[in-house]
């Protein structure tokens, strides 16, 4: 009895500690565990857009029913309230900037990228000025008329031309319209950022009670609101998981418990059975907590699909020691069975060993968990489940279902043939589809449903959002400093533009130029008198006369010692929120981000970009550090690596449990016996998925390697039971037959009902490791068959 | 307006005068619309003389304008510097050098209201006219006169009066009188077909 009390001493510590370290975890749910441990500058940037940058602020509204005018009504309304409220740094729904338009016009002349010396010479003047007079007489020149006297040379039109003209969305009474007229549509920049995912979903919710108590008050019955973009799919997502995780979890627990209560008849075993699990669950998140410092929410959800194998534990302890404890004897179990379950505890652990490896820190989390879980469940149910069962603890007997089975199990034995036939099948058919058998992007893993893709793709089209693929980033220390440098690139990127390279760029200092380049611009105007010298020269054969141009000369003198533009003087303006989105502030200094736009193809389709010729531009502007990055190329890249990787650990993983079970079994014959059933396995389910058209992603990976986890325990069982040439023929009594079967029954109810989940993620584990557990359970059984001596 | 146009309205001239008194055929502002509705469209050369108090002399510029009715403008500006403007539907499209500006009309009201006072003429559409404009026709057949007094507050800001002038369904000048004292005189001359 010392033994038992020192046993559940240990246990009630372990249990203990392990409570403590959760208790003082921390858990995320951001997107961090896709993410690379050691980024590359351009993964590291991606990964900062992903979780803070412009694209994880961006907010796409629509707004439908009702008219047009109430619609456009809403739209105003909405955006007053929004831009009230202090959730968003910026709101645009087409209602006019004034604002921005006084803010261009007084800053024109340290804005303007054609004022430079020449320009204020008398021949510049009298081109600049002349050219202004020729546009009077164009409908363009309309607004001109009345800024001739204070702006001759047209710098606010040269701004104007500089913010191109791809124009907005259709205004419609008053609001931006899609341009069918039956949407109303905003967009909006939220303050929160991508990594405070509590805080977007706050605002989405209030956006959406606004909007709801807007109508209401307008009287517009049947008003709807869209809202689309990165924090919406990313709410979204978290949601689903959660739900889908807590849901499904709790529908294959259910089954699990129902499926033992038929079998086992006694509630103590079932809470017994469950505690293994529970062990398991509690190590592996401690440990995961100890080593990686945080706990992922996915490594949770999958550590659910944990159940599936911990449970087995008791299961094989329970039914297994049935005929050892007639005997009186439960310590038979340890020396016969024990063996065999270390075995396999040990062999799966070699394959998730290899996932610590990974450079994916969510698949690192999901090996040390599963390790930490499986050692830990199985310990317990070695060490300390024999001393909590009372002494006249049984179960129902099942050795009806197990004799039953053992018939079958006989009769399969004359498939091994066709299994062999099967097997050669299956690994042809991957072969034929190597190429396609995986997933390239990480579309495959995207939780957003299909309809919300299309209204994020319609809404983006219709506001002309830009999809911010290609960017040239730029960092420094010093604000002044990145600034300077994105002027450098953007003289590049003009050339480009010129000759079709790219189709346009976005720069921040557009709108904010470094201080020496407005500097340079004052210095470029001439003081008052000098111009004012230079004037009548300047107007010689032009139908204006110098003296209509006072304004002009005042406004000159102003501009040359006028406060420099700083990001405070935007302030308010929608020029900020390009400032803003564009330059960053970050851990180690400043980050100008220069959006470029792509070429389109004779059919309007947007062609790629050419790398090489932007490496040159940088070059040429003497910022080789400068980074050209393709977002969606280096996501794709990104997460091939990660599979390349998985695959590639995976396989070293199936070496090491190789090299473990040779050195075991220390027979090339068991070796190949205990193999065949979990290679062929494998082969057919991934011949499966690829005949049924799915595309194999990571967690179809992580899947397989459950499956041989799993199986692995079968396959043991029944070589042990092959091995044992001295009579007793374990996996052929009918209690070793049914414990297996009931493990199997588990697993493929826990991991079963995930493959009728909607989130992609654990779909891919539930149709790898449901119908692999069962094969592999099958597989096992028939190729065992033919050792087993007939009764 | 143009030479197709001739030739229908003289068909037409000749229908309505078979079938009306001649001495009684009340010539009002239906009938110039129903006349103008009637034009389908056509090249015309024009000539523009835009008077600035700001600028000392009239600036003047030339091109060449074709209609195709009910919705189509296209006005080339030859001289003195190359400019396309090209109305179509709902869509203005101003082409300058190495610019181009796309404008929509529903995004510019003041800029809708213009538009419609030329396409609402070219076209003969009436109730266009009048939802924008107080209309006001003097002269005979031959050679009438009708002016458009914008009723809207925020065009009126703008240009006080347009009068357009013509010769049966021919128009041949549009004068804008801005409400800054300004004004624009474009005349217009049919190109006859080749």
């Amino acid at each position: 009895m010392t033994a038992a009390r020192r046993a559940i001493t240990v246990w009630l510590l372990a249990l203990a500690a392990s409570l403590l370290v959760i208790a003082r975890a921390e858990f995320t749910a951001d997107m961090s565990a896709f993410l690379p441990k050691n980024p590359s500058p351009q993964q590291q940037l991606l990964v900062d857009q992903l979780k803070e940058g412009v694209l994880s602020r961006m907010l796409l509204i629509g707004i439908e029913g009702g008219d047009a005018p109430a619609r456009a009504a809403l739209s105003r309304v909405l955006a007053e309230r929004m831009r009230a409220g202090g959730d968003f740094s910026a709101v645009r729904n087409g209602e006019a900037g004034a604002h921005d338009r006084e803010i261009l016009f007084e800053h024109r002349y340290l804005l303007s990228p054609a004022v430079t010396p020449e320009r204020f010479s008398v021949a510049g003047l009298n081109q600049a000025i002349g050219d202004s007079i020729d546009l009077l007489a164009s409908p363009a020149g309309l607004m001109l008329k009345n800024l001739l006297p204070r702006d001759p040379t047209g710098e606010l039109m040269e701004l104007l031309g500089a913010l191109g003209s791809e124009g907005g969305p259709p205004n419609r009474h008053g609001a931006w319209a899609s341009r069918d007229g039956q949407r109303a549509i905003l967009m909006a920049q939220l303050r929160a950022s991508g990594a405070d995912l509590d805080a977007q979903e706050a605002v989405l919710a209030r956006l959406r009670a606004d909007f709801a108590e807007l109508a209401v008050a307008a009287q517009v019955a049947d008003a709807r609101v869209l809202v689309s973009g990165s924090p919406v799919f990313a709410v979204h997502s978290r949601d689903t998981i959660r739900s889908e995780v807590s849901r499904l979890s709790l529908l294959g627990t259910a089954g699990i418990v129902c499926l033992l209560l038929v079998v086992y008849r006694s509630f103590t075993a079932l809470l017994l059975g469950l505690l293994p699990v529970g062990c398991g669950v509690l190590a592996g998140i401690a440990a995961v907590s100890l080593g990686f410092g945080t706990v992922h929410g996915i490594t949770i959800g999958f550590g659910t699909t944990l159940i599936g194998e911990a449970i087995d534990y008791s299961i094989y302890y329970f039914v297994q020691s049935q005929r050892a404890g007639d005997d009186g004897d439960r310590g038979g179990w340890m020396a016969r069975f024990w063996p065999t379950i270390r075995l396999g505890v040990t062999t799966s652990t070699c394959g998730f060993a290899a996932l610590l490896f990974s450079g994916f820190p969510g698949l690192a989390q999901l090996g040390l968990y599963s390790i930490a879980g499986l050692i830990a469940a199985a310990a317990f149910t070695r060490f300390v489940l024999p001393h909590l069962c009372p002494a006249s603890f049984r179960i129902r007997e099942i050795d009806g279902i197990g004799l039953r089975l053992a018939g079958i199990v006989r009769r399969l034995a004359a498939l091994r043939w066709g299994v062999l036939a099967l097997a050669l099948a299956a690994a042809a058919v991957v072969a034929s589809h190597r190429d396609t058998l995986w997933n390239p992007g990480l579309g495959g893993l995207s939780p957003i449903p299909p309809a919300a893709q299309q209204l994020d793709q319609s809404l983006r089209a219709e506001l002309g959002a830009p999809d911010l693929r290609y960017l040239v980033v730029v960092s420094t220390p010093e604000r002044e400093a990145s600034l300077a440098a994105a002027e450098r690139i953007g003289r590049q990127l003009q050339a480009l533009v010129e000759r079709g390279t790219i189709a346009g760029f976005e720069t921040p200092t557009r709108f904010l130029p470094s201080a020496a380049t407005q500097r340079a611009r004052q210095q470029a105007l001439p003081a008052a008198d000098e111009l004012a010298q230079r004037l009548p020269a300047a107007l010689r054969e032009l139908p204006l006369r110098a003296g209509k141009l006072q304004p002009f000369l005042d406004d000159v003198g102003r501009a040359r010692t006028q406060p420099l533009l700083t990001p405070e003087a935007l302030a308010g303006s929608t020029l900020a929120l390009a400032v803003d989105s564009l330059l960053l502030k970050g851990s180690s200094g400043w980050s100008v981000i220069l959006p470029l736009r792509a070429p389109q193809a004779g059919d309007g389709r947007l062609q790629a970009i050419d790398a090489a010729a932007i490496q040159r531009a940088l070059a040429a502007a003497g910022e080789p550090d400068a980074l050209f990055v393709d977002l969606l190329g280096e996501t794709n890249r990104l997460y091939s690596t990660y599979l390349d990787e998985a695959i590639l650990l995976s396989l070293a993983g199936f070496a090491a449990i190789v090299v473990l079970l040779a050195f075991a079994l220390r027979s090339p014959a068991r070796l190949a016996r205990v193999l065949l059933p979990l290679v062929t396995a494998v082969l057919l389910v991934v011949a499966g998925l690829a005949l049924g058209g799915e595309k194999l992603t990571l967690l179809h990976l992580v899947g397989l390697l459950l499956t041989v986890a799993v199986g692995s325990n079968y396959a043991l069982f029944f070589d042990r039971s092959g091995n044992e040439a001295t009579g007793e023929d374990d996996a052929g009594t009918p209690q070793t037959l049914a414990s297996l079967a009931l493990a199997n029954c588990t697993t493929m109810i826990g991991f079963g009902i995930l493959a009728f989940s909607q989130v992609p993620v654990l779909r891919a584990i539930g149709i790898t490791v449901g119908p692999g557990a069962v094969l592999a359970l099958l597989l096992a059984a028939i190729l065992a068959g033919q050792r087993r001596p007939a009764p | 307006m143009t030479a197709f146009r001739s030739l229908a309205a003289a068909l037409l001239l000749a229908l309505q005068f078979s079938t009306m008194p001649p001495a009684l055929a009340a010539w009002d502002l239906a009938t110039l619309m129903d006349d103008l509705a009637r034009h389908k469209g056509g090249r015309v050369r024009f000539v523009e003389k835009k008077y600035i108090a700001l600028l000392d002399q009239p600036l003047v510029s030339s091109g060449e304008m074709t209609y195709t009715a009910p919705d189509r403008l296209e006005k080339r500006t030859l001289q003195p510097k190359p400019e396309l403007l090209l109305l179509d539907r709902d869509t203005l499209t101003l082409e300058r050098g190495k610019q181009k500006f796309v404008l929509r009309l529903a995004d510019q009201p003041e800029a809708q209201v213009f538009v419609d006072s030329i396409r609402g003429t070219l076209s003969g559409n009436r109730a266009a006219l009048e939802r924008s404009y107080a209309l006001h026709l003097s002269g005979t057949r031959e050679r009438w006169s009708l002016s458009l007094l914008p009723s809207d507050q925020r065009i009126a800001a703008l240009v006080s009066r347009i009068t357009v002038g013509g010769t049966r369904n021919q128009v041949d000048s549009i004068e804008y009188l801005q409400a800054d004292g300004d004004r624009a005189v474009m005349s217009i001359t049919p190109i006859e077909p080749r």
